[in-house]
């Protein structure tokens, strides 16, 4: 899929989304709804008013910035299935370090690159297992996704807890600590213009840098990589550090500027579809930023879909599946073109 | 008698971690790996759940968990036998779609609440004789029928692989596809084959957490268990023995460290299997001496 030209991978996104959406269409005709009420007030949900557009833009921040970690390390060859343990990763270092500092925004811009670094350390760990020991780093990342997960269920139940002792969740991030909404009184918080601005700095670092060719070059095929003198180990460790510091940057930002709180089950499994949103935005920064705001109306949307067409908001993590194994099936059906053409 | 009760839940509760790893090992000894058992569990749960409550047997709730798990990894085997599709993105769509689809369903068909469902269970069965005898037979020989049939299916499944000739084919799938190739068999073949048979295992581990374990089907039943039996597999060292022994000693450990005030907090206790995982990877990974050679191609 990658090197077609981009107006032809756009039809085929779209194609897949066409298919993907006439697929459901019939199942939610098949469970007794009528698909016209259930799309429309998808959109509606999604685009109807300010109100939901907003909605829609901030459930597409931790898409975003979690999609552009699987990005970067897809590039560089590496599977990274780790990018919702270190969304995780990322939140409860942000929160440990707001709820530790002193309130203010130094303490909202310690605690976002606290959670940066956590996330950078949660993509480290299992870089180094694959490059210093050969552990694949599927495995690595999805052990690791459950590691984290336990070790917020037990900050929250634990050092973390509210002083009430009431629920398993943090006390609340105080108000001079959270991320500035942009507009005063306003839902959208700075993170959402920042995972836009990383997503530009990541397009020019892939496509200008010498560091971001040596890293495509490492994913486009590591042994002719090394046959030209470029390390892949390097670019390996480097996209999964940077890739988790970007979803741990994402779970920083969703507890700084959106939840103000730690809990178990924090994220959505926004860390599993980001891989639908990389993917779907062709591993291209611009393009994964467009993936993300659809991902993220989808989500938006379903829960009005919900309220009034009476379908279960889950119908959405379907269409998420659904457009993920097309566009799978796609990418090897391209693979293998691209292997005849070569031959 | 505390620790007795504890040591006999802990051979309940390896029961549907063994069929999982048992399948998930018939996969990836063939070559494949399947991050998407977690989801062929919770599908097949479902659908046992669905047929119970439909036809009021519980044989033909097991039944329906078999063939659902078995169409499940039918659709995984189509896109990454077939279509030689990444298997790692595979599973990982098919989880989503595993997850949206049965909480689609269940709301539909419950409702949203999700009041909660009460199924029949599968019976204890006492095995004539060995249940009278003292100790033993109450932690042995007193539980349902699929527990035995797990414990049954390691030595079946030892066998089957290392003294029979499908079981001969099936590694040299995950080993050396080329030779197989050349010997004249079709390695998608087997690899589909040993899939299927993965899917009717699985089927068996959902049917097990909804109609012997819970009796009842919630959203994300299966809560990660998929997961731990693709760490078991590894920390098995792709063995069924080694399966056997980290299932057993996994559960064990949980139950005894949740019931003897340590003072170690239980999600650190959870943490252990993912944990045992990736240090047995950093140990085999050297001489890949344990991995199938073509696992994951």
């Amino acid at each position: 899929m990658r090197g077609a030209p981009l107006s032809g991978r756009l039809r085929a996104a779209f194609v897949d989304v066409a298919v993907v959406v006439a697929g459901l269409a019939l199942l939610v005709a098949a469970c007794g709804h009528s698909p016209r009420e259930a799309f429309s007030s998808l959109l509606g949900g999604a685009f109807g008013s300010i109100g939901s557009i907003v909605i829609s833009l901030l459930k597409t921040g931790p898409l975003l910035w979690t999609g552009l970690g699987v990005t970067l390390a897809f590039r560089a060859g590496v599977w990274n299935i780790g990018a919702e343990g270190q969304f995780y990763a990322g939140a409860l270092g942000a929160a440990a370090t707001a709820l530790a500092l002193p309130p203010g925004p130094f303490a909202a811009l310690t605690a976002l690159a606290a959670g940066a670094l956590a996330g950078a350390l949660w993509g480290f760990l299992p870089a180094a297992l694959k490059v210093r020991w050969g552990v694949s780093e599927v495995l690595g990342t999805i052990m690791l996704n459950f590691v984290a997960l336990e070790l917020v269920s037990w900050a929250v139940h634990g050092p973390l807890q509210e002083s009430s002792r009431f629920y398993p969740q943090s006390e609340r991030i105080a108000e001079s600590s959270q991320l500035a909404p942009l507009l005063e009184g306003g839902r959208l918080h700075w993170g959402i213009p920042l995972a836009l601005l990383a997503a530009a700095a990541l397009h020019v670092f892939l496509t200008y840098t010498s560091a971001g060719f040596r890293l495509r070059a490492a994913g486009f095929n590591p042994r002719a990589a090394r046959l030209a003198g470029i390390a892949p180990e390097t670019s390996w460790l480097l996209a999964l550090c940077v890739g988790g510091g970007l979803a741990g940057a994402g779970g920083a930002s969703e507890l700084l500027g959106v939840t103000h709180r730690l809990y178990e089950r924090f994220s959505a499994g926004y860390g599993y579809t980001a891989i639908a949103v990389a993917l779907l935005g062709g591993l291209e920064p611009a393009a994964v930023v467009l993936a993300a705001l659809f991902f993220g109306a989808l989500e938006a949307g379903s829960g009005t879909m919900q309220r009034v067409a009476g379908i279960p908001s889950v119908l959405v993590t379907l269409l998420q599946g659904a457009i993920l194994v097309l566009l799978v099936a796609r990418r090897s059906s391209s693979d293998v073109a691209a292997a005849r053409r070569a031959l | 008698m505390i620790v007795f009760e504890l040591a006999a839940a802990s051979i309940r509760m390896s029961a549907p971690l063994l069929y999982a790893s048992l399948g998930e090992l018939l996969g990836e000894k063939a070559g494949v790996v399947n991050i998407s058992l977690e989801g062929a569990m919770l599908v097949s749960a479902f659908a046992g759940t669905v047929a119970t409550l439909a036809c009021g047997n519980l044989w033909l709730g097991l039944a329906a968990s078999v063939a659902a798990g078995m169409l499940f990894l039918a659709a995984f085997a189509a896109l990454t036998v077939a279509l030689a599709c990444d298997q790692i993105l595979v599973g990982t769509a098919m989880n989503l779609v595993a997850f949206g689809l049965t909480g689609l369903l269940y709301r539909e068909r419950f409702g949203a609440s999700g009041a909660a469902l009460t199924l029949p269970i599968f019976p204890p069965v006492r095995v004539p004789l060995l249940a009278d005898l003292p100790f033993v037979g109450p932690l042995l020989f007193e539980h349902n029928l699929l527990v035995y049939g797990a414990f049954l299916l390691v030595p079946a499944v030892h066998l089957a692989l290392h003294a029979t000739w499908p079981g001969l084919a099936l590694r040299a799938a995950g080993e050396k596809p080329e030779t197989l190739e050349a010997a004249g068999y079709s390695v998608r073949r087997v690899r589909a084959a040993a899939l299927l048979a993965q899917g009717a295992l699985a089927g068996v581990a959902g049917a097990y957490l909804a109609l012997a374990h819970a009796g009842t089907f919630v959203e994300g039943l299966t809560a990660g268990r998929g997961f731990i039996a693709l760490a078991i597999v590894v920390s098995g060292r792709w063995t069924a023995i080694g399966v056997l022994g980290v299932s057993g000693t996994s559960v064990a450990a949980q139950f005894h460290l949740q019931a003897s005030d340590l003072g170690v907090p239980y999600q650190f206790v959870r943490m252990v299997p993912y944990i045992l995982t990736l240090v047995v990877l950093a140990q085999v990974s050297r001489a890949r001496s344990a991995a199938p050679a073509a696992l994951g191609r």
